[in-house]
Parts: C-alpha cells; sequence; structure tokens
C-alpha cells in the first residue's frame, strides 16, 4: 500500500492524522456548508449583515416551507422526477439488451457499433443541440416531459452500452455455453441467464444515470420552456433572477435541488464509485 | 414458418434486441451530429425555410472577435482544469490510510461530484460575491477588499473555471484511488527494500503503475473542460460584455437569443473538431489499454 500505512498501534498518530484530514474535508465542503448554513438563517439577520456569525435565530422551517409555498420547486421537483424515473428506466433496458448482444453476438461491424456508442457518449452537447430540438418542435414534443425523456434515453444509452457490454462480457463463458448445449433461445438466455446475474451492474448504472439525469441543465433550457415541465435545475436558476436578495430561500431551495443526488450517493456509494471507475476506466 | 423462425432465430432475436438502441442513439445523437455539419452551410432562423450559403458561416466566423474570446477562454479552462489530475492524485494520497473514520470522509470528498453543475454555480456565485462571500472573509481578514471576480472581464474566465474545477478534482480523485487500490504490493516492498521513501518513491515506483489511470484522468479533465457550458450560463451569462464565454456558450447564444442557427451550427462544428481529436485520442489511448491487458 502506498503511502506507507500509519501502523495500528500508533493510536495518537491515528487520531491526529484523522482530525488532520477531517479539516480538510471541512476547507473543501467550506462552500457549500456555508450555503447550508444560509439556509437556515433569518432574512432580517441577512439584512443587517449577518452572513457568517453563527445564527441567532435557525429559520430552517420557515425558510423551506417558504421554497415550498412561495416558489414553484415543488412542481419542478416533481417534473425531475417524471423526467428521471422514466429515463433511467429506460436506460437500463436499452443497456441491457444493447450490451448483450455486443458482448455475446459478435458479428460483423460490431465493434464499430460498439465503438460508436462509446465514441457518441464524448460528443459536446451543442453539436446535436439544433437538430435535436428541431426534431422535438416537430414531433409537437418540445416543451414536454416527453422530449427530456426520449434524449437522455438515447444520450445515455451510449455510456450504459459501454458499462453493460463490459459487464457482460466478464460473466463466466461456461454459462453461455451451457445454455447453448442446452438449446436455449437468445430471449432464454437473457431471461435466465444474464438478468439475474447483472443486478449489481444495473443498481449501480441506476445511481449513475439518476444522478446524470437529474443534474442536467443544458437539455433542459433547450427543450423545455414553461413551468409545468421544467426540471429542479432550470428551475433553481430562475428562482434565483426572481429572488435575488433573499440568499436564505435560494439557499434553502438550492439544498433542496442536491439532496435527491446527495442521499442516492450516500445510500449506494459503493455502487456509484465502482460504476464510475468502471466506466471510465475499463474502457 | 415455424422452421424458418428456429433456423434463423439465433440471429434474428439478437438483431432485435439491439435495434430500439441503436436506432434511438443512431438517430438522436449520431445522425442529428451530422445534421449540424449540414445545418452549418445554411443560413436558418430556425422556422423558416434554409438558404444555402456554402462557408459563409465559417467565413464569417473567422472574423468575428467573439469566437477568438470563446476559443481563448476555452484554453484557460483547459489550463486550468490541468490542476484536477494532480490535485485529486493529492486528495487521494492523503485519503488512502485504512483508520476507522476515513471511510466516511473519503466519501465527503466525493459530495461536489454528485451535485449538480448549477447548484455549483450557485454555490461559487455565493463564493465570490464581493460583499459577504467567503473569499471577501478571506481578503478581509487580511483587512483588503476582494475583487468583484464575476464582474471583472480579466478574471472572470478563471474565476468560472475555477469552480468548475471542484467537482472535476473529486471524479480524478475517485478514479485515482481506485489506481492506488490496484498497486503491486510486492513492488512497492521491493521498493522500500531499496530504501525509496515519499517524494521519490511515488516518482520512480507509484507513478509509472498509475499512468494508465493518469491518462484516463486527464483525457476525461480535458474533454470536460471542452465540454464547460453549465457553469458559465448559471453564473455571469457569458458576460460581462461576453468575456467569458467558450464556444459551446457562444454556439447557444447565437442560436437561441439570436435566431442564427445556420452560424451556431457552424461554431457548434468548428467545436465538434475540436473535440474529435481529444475523443480519439482517448479511445485510441483506451483500446491499446485494452489489447496490452488481453
Amino acid at each position: 500500500m502506498y503511502p506507507r500505512p500509519i501502523p495500528e498501534d500508533a493510536r495518537i498518530q491515528r487520531a491526529l492524522y484523522l482530525g488532520g484530514v477531517a479539516l480538510v474535508v471541512i476547507l473543501w465542503l467550506l462552500p457549500l456548508l456555508a450555503v447550508m448554513l444560509t439556509s437556515i438563517r433569518s432574512n432580517e439577520e441577512l439584512m443587517a449583515g449577518n452572513y457568517w456569525g453563527w445564527p441567532q435565530k435557525f429559520s430552517l422551517i420557515e425558510n423551506y416551507k417558504a421554497v415550498f409555498e412561495q416558489t414553484a420547486m415543488l412542481r419542478f421537483f416533481l417534473n425531475s422526477l417524471l423526467i428521471t424515473i422514466p429515463s433511467v428506466i429506460g436506460v437500463l433496458i436499452l443497456s441491457t439488451l444493447t450490451g448483450f448482444v455486443l458482448s455475446r453476438y459478435p458479428f460483423r461491424g460490431s465493434n464499430l457499433i460498439f465503438a460508436l456508442f462509446v465514441g457518441g457518449n464524448f460528443l459536446p452537447a451543442q453539436i446535436m443541440m439544433i437538430p435535436v430540438r428541431d426534431l422535438m418542435v416537430r414531433l409537437g414534443l418540445y416543451d414536454t416531459v416527453y422530449a427530456l425523456i426520449i434524449f437522455h434515453i438515447a444520450f445515455q444509452t451510449g455510456f450504459a452500452t459501454l458499462f453493460m457490454r463490459n459487464f457482460i462480457a466478464a460473466l463466466p463463458g461456461e454459462l453461455f455455453q451451457a445454455a447453448r448445449a442446452e438449446g436455449a433461445s437468445p430471449f432464454q438466455t437473457l431471461r435466465h441467464v444474464v438478468v439475474p446475474l447483472v443486478r449489481p451492474a444495473l443498481a449501480a448504472l441506476a445511481i449513475l444515470t439518476f444522478t446524470f439525469v437529474w443534474n442536467d441543465y443544458f437539455w433542459a433550457i433547450v427543450l423545455t420552456q414553461s413551468d409545468a415541465v421544467k426540471p429542479v435545475t432550470a428551475g433553481l436558476n430562475n428562482l434565483r433572477g426572481e429572488w435575488t436578495s433573499a440568499w436564505n430561500i435560494v439557499s434553502a431551495a438550492t439544498i433542496f435541488v442536491a439532496l435527491p443526488p446527495v442521499v442516492m450517493f450516500f445510500m449506494m456509494q459503493k455502487h456509484f464509485v465502482a460504476g464510475l471507475t468502471m466506466g471510465a476506466v475499463k474502457g | 414458418m415455424s422452421r424458418l423462425w428456429r433456423r434463423n432465430r439465433h440471429w434474428v432475436t439478437p438483431a432485435l434486441f439491439l435495434l430500439p438502441g441503436l436506432i434511438l442513439f443512431g438517430t438522436v445523437i449520431l445522425a442529428a451530429s451530422i445534421e449540424t455539419v449540414w445545418i452549418s452551410l445554411h443560413d436558418w432562423d430556425g422556422i423558416g425555410a434554409k438558404t444555402w450559403v456554402g462557408l459563409a458561416n465559417y467565413i464569417e466566423l473567422a472574423d468575428d472577435p467573439q469566437f477568438y474570446v470563446s476559443l481563448k477562454n476555452n484554453v484557460i479552462w483547459l489550463l486550468i482544469f490541468m490542476l484536477a489530475p494532480p490535485i485529486g492524485l493529492a486528495l487521494a494520497l492523503i485519503v488512502n490510510q485504512q483508520i476507522r473514520g476515513m471511510r466516511i470522509l473519503k466519501s465527503l470528498f466525493f459530495v461536489p461530484l454528485v451535485l449538480a453543475t448549477v447548484t455549483v454555480g450557485v454555490v461559487f456565485g455565493w463564493v465570490y460575491d464581493p460583499n459577504f462571500g467567503l473569499l471577501q472573509l478571506l481578503f478581509g481578514a487580511f483587512g483588503g477588499t476582494a475583487p468583484a471576480l464575476l464582474s471583472d472581464e480579466t478574471f472572470v474566465t478563471f474565476a468560472v473555471a475555477a469552480a468548475g474545477l471542484w467537482p472535476q478534482i473529486a471524479f480524478c480523485m475517485i478514479l485515482f484511488l481506485a489506481g492506488l487500490n490496484s498497486l503491486n504490493d510486492d513492488l512497492i516492498a521491493a521498493g522500500r527494500v531499496d530504501g525509496a521513501r515519499g517524494w521519490r518513491m511515488l516518482r520512480h515506483v507509484v507513478l509509472p503503475q498509475l499512468s494508465q489511470v493518469g491518462f484516463i484522468a486527464i483525457a476525461v479533465t480535458v474533454i470536460g473542460a471542452l465540454r464547460s457550458f453549465d457553469m458559465i450560463a448559471v453564473m455571469t451569462s457569458g458576460g460581462p460584455y461576453g468575456s467569458c464565454t467558450v464556444l459551446a456558450y457562444q454556439m447557444y447564444q447565437e442560436s437561441i437569443f439570436s435566431y442564427r442557427f445556420g452560424y451556431g451550427a457552424a461554431i457548434a462544428t468548428v467545436l465538434f473538431v475540436i473535440m474529435i481529436v481529444f475523443i480519439a485520442w482517448y479511445l485510441n489511448g483506451l483500446i491499446k489499454a485494452e489489447r496490452s491487458n488481453a
């Protein structure tokens, strides 16, 4: 291991080291902590210029209540769920299928198709913006959640195919040979061999896709317009324009937007880290 | 019929499995990207008919001062983002100790990565606020006043890119931690026997083993820097006076705000060409690595 592990019996040294790292974490997250602190501060205190002192009065409930009652954040939050959940499900289904075929049924051109999925995933959003927007307008889907769902499923399928293809390719080949020897059709192989085994990969992929789609801002502003369909990211930015001096409300809304991906991350941290490293490293 | 099916199902079913994903990705992502190149040869307001103008959009672009501002800012983003891999490595080295409680600290380091870029933008807007931001707190402690970075034409791009660095460092840190976990213990032990310690150990024994992960961290960071859009849109809308646009943002502005879709498409195409070089370099590196592993 590198750096050299601090010996188990050097208790004091270990405690000091941990304390030092904790201090670095606090500095690292200081910008976020400041916003959290502001989100529980009252408006009067902000007016009086108390930005950094300990809050004299905690307005946690008032501020978050104001976010729910006086702004459209709750609507945006619901929109984000309506966009994100179907997108994740769609991506999981499509990429299991493409990953299965590209890893287990090699044919002429299968490597090229795989390379297109992988390469397309790195393209900047702007290169497809105009035609995608035009397509959604012509389909009558512009400014509906379907426009975002369709786009996100299409785009995330690139990364997800890379991910599932590598995972299924790493499964023991004997399983597939046995399935073939018993005369299982591709559909039966998918159902009885692949699906039960890819569950951990699907969990990792689900949390990654959830985070990517939830956090999207660009497509939210390109493909939607009205408050009735806008997701939280676009909504938050609008809110910031409307509530310029009410920093406590904006901060509370910011924390509210950040919460779902952060909570998901802490709940499924192992999957998230494993997914991200595998996606990037295994290529 | 059923004989025909049985004889062909070994390839028909897989083809049917592949098609939905392939068609969706092929039309919405790949064909759309190519269509943009086609649109860039036209004059188009986004609604009416397209008028063929050949290379006129590109010729105009070559004379557009804003284009060079964007290009310059893209380079600044790239240079600032190059700090992410070394800082990420340093943080990974710091937390790579097995002490009770280290796991939770490690995950706290990753938090910026799961935040939406809009969130990061709002958070750093707060940091940079000249009246009460963290930066002012820092300057105030030394009796100074913080510069209003986001309204300063010289510093604005540096400030926004530095904010974008925050999640990028966390990403590099995750990659390097994975790399540190797969180090070859025998080589490290041999290094220790030979008296290599600290910096020399890092330089001669550890870093060579991290070369693949390092390559990925750098490549992902380069691509991330060139894709930057959200932070600029949220923090400054490209201002002040268009001084902090990048190609991605300028393209959006020309298309959505000025209805010059052909011109926007031309900017997107230039960005596309720049990116393709890096994407090809990255994929080529990955393929090489996979071959040498196999």
